[in-house]
């Protein structure tokens, strides 16, 4: 039979590429074409800091090692940066003016950073640290020693400080909050990442405007003046200061759009057969039930996986997805998962040990665990993820884990027994019976 | 034939052998830390449990690496973790819900169970069969996966987002 379904995916991120190699793997016959709005071959922009460290080459930072991985599942990946969408004749409009149609349309197009009102902020020597050729104009001004200011310490920014702090540059961090990683990590969590930097000498500048970047005659080629009044010479700038989705091509094409593109459980979008995945839309928070945004790699994952089963026919519903984060902060690990902040009516089991940089704070509704934090942890902790997505109920363990929070493990083990969880889209994994 | 490894722990004594020989096979010191399987210890009722990877069909540590570091062996079903392509962001380490995907500040990595290329050092270990590596078609992994069936059937997790039936 022959088979002219036309699938096009826009956007060759992790939503992007997995949607397509999750078409292909139920419709083999059908044409599937990516395009990409970067001259690279897919990549992982999570990779970018990794990249900055020197622990890999730009060929590292690829979503799929195999660099013949697009040819040998046919899917023809193209670069092109759509500029209209027009739904009434199916067709993606690419600048340059070639006219792309579809059948079937996913937007996987992400996010970009913000360039808040700065003046300055266009000069020389000021990058966002987002594309690979963001990271590239970075590798050229980012030396040891070299004055660093970064704007923003939220989590990527977080991670971005990280990469700089590792090729030795001397860094002053600014933030606006009054704390690092503030929608990240509570007081006490982001306090002791503030305290960790400090002591590894990095200058944390918190509840601190950026007001004006200029150019200097001095040694160092830029001056940043923030509203505390200090002017900190930097070789670089590196904003971080918030993503917003690129959703600005959509305009007057019927696709509805909130924070981000509007999509209903089956990752449908409003105009039809136009699909959204990953940083450019609102799926469901599975801690709330509701659309946010949750612009984080497993998320876009998960999105692109079901988009794409969607796409090819098989009707999966989207049930939400875990927001989760973690971070490498100079040796400082920390984690945060679904409702770190807790909720109203909710009860907290918490282990805090400042001088040592400890920290593990579990938030309860009823006797199922919501939401967690950790710092100076990482063993299992992939067990927290387990337990809120399970919602199991905990019963007496919830009281132990009250009493004694590291019993975090035995806990999960005594309540996962032999129980499921459903593989990220795929049939069920079950913890091992233990009885 | 895929082989799994199969844990009884009603045999277990907890006398952590099976730490030790996975440590030493993997990193060359005896640092009950650093290995794969661990033994987890209830007090209360003097149990011990060793735990480790699954080796899951679909694995979610696999799906969220952004560098496709994790790869799945094709004879044995075993999900790998290649050194040279992991850069160390320990998403595998959030994303896996059994927390058996752990940082290796040593290296930078990140490592969990890969059966030892098919010769176990925890399973030769173990002193009292606690640990058996068998064929997965005839030990109790289907029993193992019926008997998981049955307990969400019948105790559905409660959750906003319970397990999607296939
Ligand atoms: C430095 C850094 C570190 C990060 N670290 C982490 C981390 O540790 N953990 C984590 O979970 N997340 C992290 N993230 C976030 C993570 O990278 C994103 O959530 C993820 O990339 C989202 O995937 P996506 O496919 O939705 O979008 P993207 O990866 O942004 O891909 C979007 C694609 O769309 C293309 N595109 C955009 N506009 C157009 C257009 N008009 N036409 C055609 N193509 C277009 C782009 O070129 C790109 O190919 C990090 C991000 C950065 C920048
Ligand atoms: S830590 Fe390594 S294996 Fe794990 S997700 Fe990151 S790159 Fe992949």
């Amino acid at each position: 039979m022959v088979n002219s379904m036309h699938y096009v995916i826009l956007g060759a991120g992790p939503a992007g590429v997995t949607a397509a190699e999750t078409i292909r793997a139920h419709d083999k016959t059908a044409t599937l074409t990516l395009i990409g709005g970067e001259p690279e071959p897919p990549y992982s922009r999570m990779a970018i800091p990794y990249l900055l460290h020197g622990s890999i080459n730009e060929h590292g930072t690829y979503l799929r090692q195999d660099d013949n991985h697009y040819n040998a599942l046919n899917v023809n990946y193209k670069h092109g940066f759509a500029e209209r969408l027009d739904p009434q004749n199916k067709q993606v409009h690419l600048k340059g003016g070639e006219a792309v149609s579809y059948d079937k349309l996913l937007l996987a197009v992400g996010a970009s950073p913000i360039s808040p009102p700065i003046p300055g902020a266009d000069l020389p020597g000021v990058h966002n640290c987002w594309t690979l050729a963001d990271a590239r104009e970075i590798l050229k001004l980012a030396d040891k020693n070299a004055p660093v200011v970064l704007v923003g310490a939220g989590f990527i920014g977080s991670i971005v400080l990280e990469a700089l702090y590792q090729r030795g540059c001397r860094l002053t961090v600014v933030e606006i909050a009054p704390r690092m990683v503030a929608r990240m990590m509570d007081e006490t969590a982001g306090g002791m990442l503030g305290d960790w930097c400090v002591a590894k000498g990095v200058d944390v500048v918190t509840d601190t405007r950026v007001e004006e970047i200029s150019t200097t005659s001095g040694g160092a080629d830029l001056a940043v003046r923030l509203s505390n009044r200090n002017l900190i010479p930097a070789k670089l700038v590196v904003m971080a200061a918030g993503v917003k989705p690129n959703t600005a091509f959509l305009d007057g094409s019927g696709v509805e759009l909130g924070q981000g593109i509007k999509v209903n459980n089956f990752l449908e979008t409003t105009a039809p057969d136009v699909y959204a995945a990953g940083d450019c839309c609102e799926g469901i928070d599975l801690s709330t039930g509701k659309p946010d945004m949750l612009a984080i790699q497993p998320v876009a994952v998960e999105h692109g996986r079901i988009a794409g089963k969607n796409m090819a026919g098989i009707k999966t519903p989207h049930e939400g997805s875990l927001n989760m984060n973690v971070l490498d902060t100079m040796g400082l690990i920390s984690s945060s998962f679904g409702l770190w902040q807790g909720t109203p009516g909710g009860t907290t089991a918490s282990l805090t040990d400042s001088s040592k940089f400890k920290y593990l704070k579990l938030n309860f509704e009823d006797d199922r665990l919501i939401g967690a934090q950790c710092v100076g942890m990482t063993d299992h902790v992939g067990m927290l993820r387990g337990l809120i997505q399970t919602g199991f109920r905990m019963g007496e363990w919830k009281d132990k884990l009250i009493e004694s929070p590291e019993l975090l493990r035995e806990a999960y083990l005594a309540v996962a027994q032999g129980a499921t969880i459903s593989g990220p889209t795929g049939p069920r994994v079950s913890t091992p019976v233990v009885d | 034939m895929q082989k799994a490894l199969v844990i009884d722990p009603g045999k277990c004594t907890g006398c952590k052998q099976c730490e030790m020989a996975c440590s030493y096979e993997k990193d060359n010191e005896f640092n009950v830390a650093k290995s794969r399987i661990r033994v987890f210890e209830f007090h209360e009722d003097g149990k011990f449990v060793p735990y480790t990877c699954t080796q899951c069909a679909e694995a979610w540590c696999q799906q969220a690496c952004p560098v496709n570091a994790i790869t799945t062996d094709a004879a044995s079903g075993v999900k790998l973790v290649h050194d040279n392509l992991c850069v160390g962001c320990k998403v595998c380490t959030i994303a896996c819900p059994f927390g058996t995907v752990n940082y290796n500040s040593t290296t930078g990595k990140v490592i969990k169970c890969d059966l030892c290329f098919g010769e176990p050092a925890c399973e030769a270990a173990c002193p009292t069969d606690a640990i058996t590596y068998q064929d997965i078609d005839q030990t109790g992994f289907d029993k193992m996966k019926m008997w998981a069936k049955q307990s969400a059937d019948g105790a559905e997790p409660s959750g906003p987002n319970p397990p999607v039936a296939h």
